[in-house]
C-alpha cells in the first residue's frame, strides 16, 4: 500500500516488516492487518506472537517473514511472554546494559489464543500494567487447525466443531465480548478495528503505541477460507460487518467510549450473513434473532459512548 | 570476606539469587516455595537488588515471562513447587528447546491427588525429561552454592540451557542452617554479567521460536541433546572453579563411606543426611553401608556413578516418588540400565520412601539395610519390584 496518506500514521510507509513470501491463504485479512499495523509501530518494536495462523504461515525454520525482533513461545502465553520482554528490556535499560530508547512491545494472538486459552495470561498482563500493546486478530474460529469454534465464533456460525445438524443450528452461544473484558481492566486504551477501514485502524494503532501502559486492539480479520467466501471478498465482508453493526468500530480511551465510525442507519444483518458459507444453513428466524441482538448491542454501545 | 549466618534455607536461596545479581524474577507463590519469592520480593522492594519482579498470575505465565525476559538477555530466575511445576510443564520444554539459561529453584513437593503440600520428588520426576540440567542439594550450603554455580553453567556458551536447583520442600527449604555466604565481589568475579548470544532487540532483529518441519526437527533436538550431554563437562569445570574460588568442593556424584562397604544406598536430596546417620549407626555395630548420591541428575552421570558402583554387591535405590505402574522408580530404572550399558553386576533393590512429607528415620533406613543384607533378592508384597518403606497396606 503505497499511498501518501499512510505517512500520517507511520515514518516507514514503504518498509515491509511483514514481508512477502509467507504462506497465508489468498485473501487473508489477518496478515493484511499486521502488515499495516506493524508499519505504524515501526522498527523499534519487539513482537511476541501466539501459536496460530500468523505464526505458522511466517516462520518455518530456517526462514522468517518478520523483519522485526520476533518470538513465538506457545499458544496461551503470549501476553506473559510480552510481560517478560517488557520487564527484561526495562531492567537492562535501567542498568545501562542496553541503550535507553522507546521500544514498543507488541503481543499478537488470534481469537482462540486471546479469548479462550490465552485469556488468563492476557488478564494478568493487563492487570499488572505492562507497557505493551496486545493485538487480537479475530477470524472467529480456530482456523489454523481447521475451523473449529472458539468463544469468539458468532452465534449461528458453522464450524467443524459447531456443525449444524438435526439438533444444532451451528454455534449456539454469543460471541464473547473481548474488548469489554479488556475495558474492565481499566487500561488506558482499548479499540476495535478492521483492516477494511485501514485509516481508522492505523489511527488506533498509533494511539495504542503512544499509550503508557497496556493497550488492547481487537481486529476483525475476515478469513475467506474459514468463512467460506471468495478470496477477493475479505475487504467487502469486513465493511459489511461494520455497516451492519455486527462489528462496530469504537475506542475506549481511559474508560471513555467513542464510536469512531457510525454506520447508521445500520444495514440489515442479512446482507452480511447471506453469501457466507458458514451461515448458509441459517433460517430466517435465526437471522432475525441475530438482527435483534445486533440492534440491542448497538444501542448499548451508543449509550456507553454517550456517557460522560 | 565470606560471612557465616544461621538462616532458613529458603531465605538463603533468595540471597544466593541476589548474589548472582538476577535481573528478572517472574514467580507465582506456592507452598513450600513461598519464602524464596517473598524474600526476593522484599530485597527488590528495598532496592537491595536491581531487578524487575513480575508478579505473574500463574506458574505457566511465570515460566513464559522468564522465557520472554531471558530472550532479551536478562539474567532470569524463578522458583516453584509441585502443582506449579506441573502447570509450567509445557513451557519447561520450550525454555530448554529455545536454549534459555533460566535458573529455577525447584522446592520439591508431592503432587495432588490427594492434595499434599509436603515434600517428595513427584514434581521433579514428572519433569525430569524436560531438557533442563538438574542439580540436587543435600543441605542449605549446597543450595546457595548451586544457585551461584547454576548461572555460570547455564550461561556458558557451550551449554545455554536452563537449570533447576532441587531442594526438598520443608525438610530442607524450611530448616535453619549455618550457611557461609561468599562476598559479592568474589561472586562478581566468579560470575560475570550474562552476555547473551542473541537477544530480542530492534538493532538486530532475530526470529526466535520458529517451527521445525520434519526435515529439521530431529536435527534441532539432536543439537539440544548434545548440548545437554556436553553440559556435564561444564558442570565439573564450574565445580572445580568454585572450589578454587570459594574453597568448597563439589562433585557431580558425592559419596559417603563408599570404599569399605559392599552395600550402597543411592538417593537424591536431603534424605542423604539421614542415610549418613544410619551409616554411622551401622558402623558402630560393625556393619558397613555406603552412600552414592548423584548431585547432577540431568544429564545423568552414568560413567561417574559406575565408577563408585562397580564391584559392589548390593545397590539399593531409594526414591521419593511412586513408580505409577512402571516396573520401578525412575532412578532405579537408570541404575538398572547400567547393568546393560556398563556391566554393573550387583543385586539391585528399589525402595520408595518419604511420600507426601512422610518422615523416614535413620532406624527405618537401618531396617531396610538389614532386609537387603539378609537376602539375595528381597521379595515384596503384591509381587512388586520395589518396597514402600513404612506403608500400611
Amino acid at each position: 500500500m503505497r499511498m501518501k496518506s499512510l505517512e500520517r500514521y507511520t515514518d516507514s510507509p514503504d518498509f515491509e516488516y511483514a514481508t512477502s513470501g509467507h504462506r497465508a491463504c489468498q485473501g487473508c485479512a489477518e496478515i493484511l492487518a499486521l502488515r499495516l499495523g506493524l508499519k505504524v509501530f515501526g522498527k523499534d518494536t519487539v513482537v511476541a506472537m501466539a501459536t496460530g495462523c500468523m505464526e505458522i504461515i511466517s516462520t518455518p525454520l530456517p526462514t522468517t517473514s518478520w523483519r522485526l525482533p520476533w518470538i513465538h513461545v506457545a499458544f496461551e502465553n503470549t501476553a506473559a511472554v510480552a510481560s517478560g520482554i517488557e520487564a527484561g528490556i526495562g531492567i537492562l535499560m535501567d542498568k545501562g546494559k542496553i541503550a535507553r530508547k522507546d521500544i514498543s512491545v507488541v503481543a499478537i494472538g488470534g481469537d482462540g489464543g486471546t479469548s479462550d486459552i490465552g485469556l488468563q495470561a492476557l488478564s494478568g498482563a493487563m492487570e499488572r500494567g505492562h507497557d505493551f500493546t496486545y493485538i487480537c486478530v479475530d477470524n472467529e474460529a480456530y482456523m489454523n487447525t481447521g475451523i473449529q469454534r472458539s468463544s469468539s465464533t458468532p452465534f449461528g456460525a458453522m464450524t467443524t466443531t459447531s456443525p449444524p445438524g438435526k439438533k444444532s443450528f451451528g454455534q449456539a452461544t454469543q460471541k464473547k465480548n473481548m474488548p469489554k473484558i479488556a475495558v474492565a481492566h481499566n487500561i488506558p486504551y482499548v479499540a476495535t478495528a478492521c483492516p477494511s477501514y485501514p485509516f481508522d485502524f492505523l489511527a488506533k494503532i498509533k494511539k495504542a503505541k503512544a499509550a503508557k501502559g497496556p493497550a488492547y486492539i481487537h481486529v476483525l480479520s475476515v478469513c475467506p477460507t474459514g468463512w467460506r467466501i471468495p478470496s477477493d471478498q475479505a475487504i467487502h465482508y469486513g465493511r459489511l460487518a461494520v455497516r451492519t453493526g455486527i462489528f462496530p468500530l469504537y475506542e475506549v480511551e481511559n474508560g471513555r467510549y467513542r464510536i469512531t465510525y457510525s454506520p447508521e442507519p445500520l444495514r440489515p444483518v442479512a446482507e452480511y450473513i447471506k453469501g457466507q458459507g458458514r451461515f448458509r444453513h441459517l433460517t430466517d428466524d435465526l437471522i432475525a434473532r441475530i438482527q435483534d441482538q445486533v440492534n440491542r448491542d448497538w444501542q448499548d454501545l451508543k449509550s456507553y459512548s454517550e456517557m460522560k | 570476606m565470606s560471612t557465616k549466618k544461621g538462616m532458613e534455607v529458603s531465605i538463603a536461596a533468595a540471597e544466593a539469587a541476589k548474589l548472582a545479581r538476577v535481573e528478572v524474577i517472574a514467580a507465582y507463590p506456592i507452598t513450600p516455595q513461598t519464602h524464596i519469592v517473598e524474600h526476593l520480593s522484599e530485597i527488590v522492594a528495598n532496592g537491595e537488588l536491581d531487578a524487575a519482579y513480575v508478579n505473574v498470575e500463574s506458574e505457566h505465565s511465570a515460566m513464559s515471562a522468564c522465557v520472554g525476559a531471558s530472550a532479551t538477555g536478562a539474567r532470569t530466575f524463578t522458583s516453584t513447587s509441585a502443582q506449579g511445576m506441573e502447570l509450567m510443564h509445557e513451557i519447561l520444554f520450550i525454555a530448554s528447546g529455545m536454549r534459555f539459561p533460566i535458573v529455577m529453584a525447584a522446592v520439591n513437593r508431592a503432587l495432588s491427588s490427594p492434595l499434599s503440600i509436603w515434600g517428595d520428588h513427584s514434581d521433579i520426576m514428572a519433569a525430569r525429561d524436560t531438557g533442563w540440567i538438574m542439580l540436587f542439594c543435600e543441605n542449605g550450603q549446597e543450595v546457595v552454592d548451586a544457585i551461584i554455580m547454576a548461572f555460570k553453567i547455564a550461561e556458558d556458551r557451550r551449554v545455554l540451557l536452563p537449570l533447576m536447583v532441587n531442594l526438598d520442600g520443608f525438610s530442607l527449604s524450611h530448616v535453619i542452617e549455618p550457611i557461609e555466604f561468599p562476598a559479592q565481589k568474589d561472586v562478581d568475579r566468579f560470575l560475570p554479567p550474562y552476555e547473551a548470544l542473541y537477544t530480542l532487540h530492534p538493532d538486530k532483529p532475530v526470529t526466535m521460536g520458529a517451527y521445525g518441519m520434519p526435515e529439521l526437527y530431529t536435527e534441532a533436538k539432536y543439537a539440544q541433546e548434545m548440548a545437554l550431554r556436553g553440559s556435564k563437562a561444564v558442570v565439573k569445570e564450574v565445580m572445580g572453579q568454585f572450589a578454587k574460588e570459594f574453597g568448597r568442593t563439589y562433585n557431580i556424584v558425592e559419596t559417603y563411606n563408599v570404599e569399605k562397604a559392599d552395600t550402597v544406598f543411592m538417593a537424591l536430596g536431603s534424605i542423604n543426611e539421614n542415610i549418613k546417620t544410619a551409616i554411622d549407626n551401622l558402623k558402630e555395630q560393625g556393619k558397613e553401608l555406603g552412600l552414592v548420591s548423584p548431585r547432577l541428575f540431568r544429564p545423568f552421570p552414568a560413567d561417574e556413578l559406575y565408577e563408585f558402583l562397580k564391584g559392589k554387591k548390593k545397590v539399593v535405590v531409594l526414591e521419593r516418588v511412586m513408580p505409577a505402574g512402571a516396573m520401578n522408580g525412575p532412578l532405579f530404572n537408570e541404575i538398572a540400565s547400567l547393568a546393560v550399558t556398563h556391566g554393573l553386576n550387583a543385586q539391585l533393590e528399589n525402595y520408595i520412601f518419604g511420600l507426601g512429607g512422610r518422615d523416614v528415620e535413620p532406624e527405618e533406613l537401618m531396617e531396610t539395610y538389614e532386609q537387603v543384607a539378609s537376602s539375595a533378592r528381597v521379595s515384596h508384597a503384591d509381587n512388586k519390584n520395589y518396597g514402600v518403606i513404612g506403608v500400611r497396606s
